[in-house]
């Protein structure tokens, strides 16, 4: 299988390159008939999302010039961007493919978005007939992996800023954040954002309370939540489930004691304070009261850096698993590409032996049927020992990267040439073969 | 026959229990997997089972009244609240505590063959089977809010710790074992309570008043008391995590007294001699 790939990515190229290369999705259909249509091009799909364009091609024979392709469909000058562009060949395309199905060349490693795009260039390039069985089998199996990679590893699964950390610790202490009241204590940028993460997966409310009180008015309007007194803090604040304190107090402003009041007077329901003031605004004893957490800056970017950690891990982890997938799909591959010789050689022996038996026949006269058979079952053996080699060879060659190069010396040696050139596109007839080809 | 199914039974949750095992330690998705239809299948052949025994003894609670009979259904009602748990909250942690238990009362049921110990005629009313599936039922919500307060408490440590890594960071979030504790026990008080009035008015309709002194009947009053003792700081003042655990503890002891004190009771020993 000659596989090309040719795109540009987040990585390779900056916004105003990628829009350049932007295919909108009414235009997909068209675009891919016209790579389809493309010399040299047997099989093709287009990837086009925000962060990625990529043209993936079956080749009939050597290699097709997709720079050209490129420049000639966006009318742009492929030298002008050259650097921006990179080329990928057989194994290259494959693991590249593999590794972008499974988001792992995502800006958001494991973001799941990418998956249902590339089914969707596979969908439009399926519907305009530029795949067949060939990369339909690479495509699929791109799925199956990052299905796989899904499935196997966490890649996908971990939180990332200091925000969505605490949206995920307010989760695993309340489960739902319906009817979940936030309160900001102190104005500023971040609890402003963790404040609308919150909001944004289903918080109830926002109060907020700040020292000038005509602040805590303008944030409370932002949110359309209520703004408190700052006096009335102690007694305001059991309200709130989630507490975000950020004011510049030089001294802590909850203490155990307030804590046990809280808790007493929320009948033990969980609180869960996120402290992101520098000094902390919360007294760490406040952590020790039953069901009543306190997580402060520093504990949040703890748990960012684990999940970074682990995600590093996971992702290494899926690196892996692509490897290995990579290589049995090549493995696959290659055996199919030793088949039609395989077929070839056992077709040219078999006429030398059809012929040979043929112009002896005829001096050999009457012969009985066990004669008959024996002459046959002889010839065949001969054949068959002759043959058990090249064919041995063949197949372990298959799995190597030898492959090719033991498959011209085989051919050149019987000199099948002439089929061989016919199985070059194996397609399904060479895969029948592989399954009746070996009986012989 | 029943034996047979039920030795089945037993089998299909030895992989919930090799789930709560790998489950504390290094969790298996394999076994994610497979533990809830194995858990499905076994208590299928469990039904057949005791369905069949009923059939053979011709009488419900004559079915339930072997000691290991009796484990057998408690074994069942506990994984009955479990699949109505997970129907409910698609959460499998209750289970580390439920499977084992489970399988240890189905095995001890399957291995223990031995024919219906209580024989005696008092059994022939549908009277004790009312009082035996009540009181299990609520022993069954009662294991499983005790299972959450256990939970609970891991969860709430590992929050406080702030490690979030392993097993406990798939623990389902705080409020929800909360809750399932809570309604565990909502449920179960009706039940032990309906339970224990229908016992005690077999009790006194055949053994007069004396009956009040015998432990089982002792024990299982202090279990009641716990219980409702329970109920009242959950709903009063909130009580959760470690004081709800400590008493719920202290519930299912006094609840494991009262059914261990089946070997010393008189008036609940009902081999015919």
């Amino acid at each position: 299988m000659n596989l090309q790939l040719i795109g540009v990515n987040h990585r390779s190229a900056p916004l105003e390159v990628r829009e350049r290369f932007a295919i909108p999705e009414s235009r997909l259909p068209e675009a891919v008939q016209r790579l389809l249509r493309y010399p040299g091009v047997e099989e093709g799909m287009i990837v086009s999302t925000c962060n990625r364009v990529e043209l993936l091609v079956r080749a009939t024979n050597g290699s097709v010039d997709l720079r050209d392709f490129v420049g000639e469909y966006f009318k742009v000058d492929p030298k002008e961007y050259e650097k921006y562009l990179y080329d990928l060949k057989q194994n290259d395309a494959i693991r590249h493919l593999f590794r972008v199905t499974a988001s792992l060349d995502s800006m958001v490693v494991g973001e799941p978005q990418i998956l249902g795009q590339v089914k969707e260039a596979y969908a439009v390039a399926r519907a305009v007939g530029a795949v067949n069985s060939q990369l339909d089998a690479l495509v699929s199996r791109a799925f199956a992996v990052a299905k796989k990679v899904r499935n196997e590893t966490a890649v996908g699964s971990s939180a990332v800023s200091v925000a969505s950390v605490a949206v995920d610790l307010a989760k695993k202490i309340f489960g739902s954040l319906a009817g979940k009241h936030v309160y900001l204590v102190g104005a500023g940028k971040m609890s402003e954002l963790a404040a609308r993460h919150l909001l944004a997966n289903g918080a109830a409310s926002i109060f907020v309370a700040n020292r000038t009180y005509e602040r805590a008015e303008k944030l409370a309007a932002k949110f359309q939540g209520q703004a408190l007194h700052f006096e009335e803090l102690y007694d305001t604040a059991d309200r709130a489930d989630i507490i975000i304190t950020s004011t510049g107090a030089p001294v802590a402003i909850f203490k155990r004691e307030h804590g046990e009041r809280f808790m007493a007077r929320r009948k033990n329901r969980p609180m869960f304070f996120i402290d992101i003031a520098v000094p902390r605004d919360c007294d760490p004893e406040l952590n020790k009261i039953d069901g009543l957490f306190v997580y402060d800056i520093d504990d949040l970017q703890q748990v960012v850096a684990t999940h970074v950690a682990d995600r590093k891990r996971e992702a290494q982890h899926a690196e892996e698993i692509i490897a290995l997938e990579v290589q049995r799909f090549t493995e696959r591959l290659q055996t199919l590409d030793v088949v039609p010789t395989i077929v070839s050689l056992q077709e040219h022996l078999e006429t030398i032996r059809q012929a040979e038996i043929d112009r002896q026949r005829g001096r050999l006269g009457q012969l009985s049927t066990e004669q008959e058979m024996a002459i046959e079952a002889m010839t065949r053996g001969i054949v068959n020992k002759i043959m058990h080699t090249p064919i041995t060879t063949l197949k372990s060659a298959a799995r190597e990267a030898e492959a090719t190069t033991v498959v011209e010396i085989i051919r050149r040696l019987f000199n099948l040439q002439q089929k061989a050139s016919r199985g070059e596109q194996p397609g399904d007839k060479a895969e029948a073969a592989a399954g009746n080809g070996v009986k012989h | 026959m029943p034996f047979l199914w039920l030795k089945v039974a037993v089998g299909f949750y030895a992989v919930g229990l090799l789930w709560a095992t790998a489950a504390v330690s290094r969790p298996c998705n394999f076994l994610s997997k497979i533990v809830l239809p194995a858990l499905g299948l076994g208590m299928a052949f469990h039904f057949v089972s005791m369905a069949e025994l009923a059939m053979l003894t011709g009488h419900l609670s004559l079915a339930l009244m072997s000691i290991h009979e009796s484990e057998s259904l408690l074994a069942f009602l506990i994984l009955a609240f479990f699949l109505i748990v997970y129907a409910r909250y698609r959460t499998l942690s209750p289970g580390i505590f439920m499977f084992p238990l489970s399988f240890l009362l189905t095995f001890a049921a399957a291995v223990g063959e031995q024919p219906p110990q209580f024989n005696s005629p008092l059994f022939r009313s549908s009277w004790i089977f009312v009082h035996i599936a009540l009181i299990f039922t609520g022993y069954a919500a009662l294991f499983l809010s005790f299972a959450a307060s256990i939970l609970y408490i891991l969860q709430e440590r590992s929050l406080k710790a702030k490690r979030l890594a392993g097993y406990l960071s798939r623990l389902p979030a705080l409020e929800v074992i909360d809750e399932i504790g809570y309604r565990a026990l909502l449920l179960g008080f009706p039940f032990m309570t309906f339970g224990l009035i229908a016992g005690s008015v077999l009790a006194q309709a055949r053994f007069g008043s004396m009956y009040f002194l015998d432990p089982k009947i002792l024990l299982s009053l202090l279990m009641w008391v716990v219980y409702m003792v329970l109920l009242y700081t959950r709903w009063n003042s909130g009580w959760r995590g470690r004081r709800a655990a400590y008493l719920a503890t202290f519930a299912f002891l006094a609840a494991v007294c009262a059914w261990a004190a089946n070997y010393f009771s008189a008036v609940h020993r009902f081999v015919a001699q």
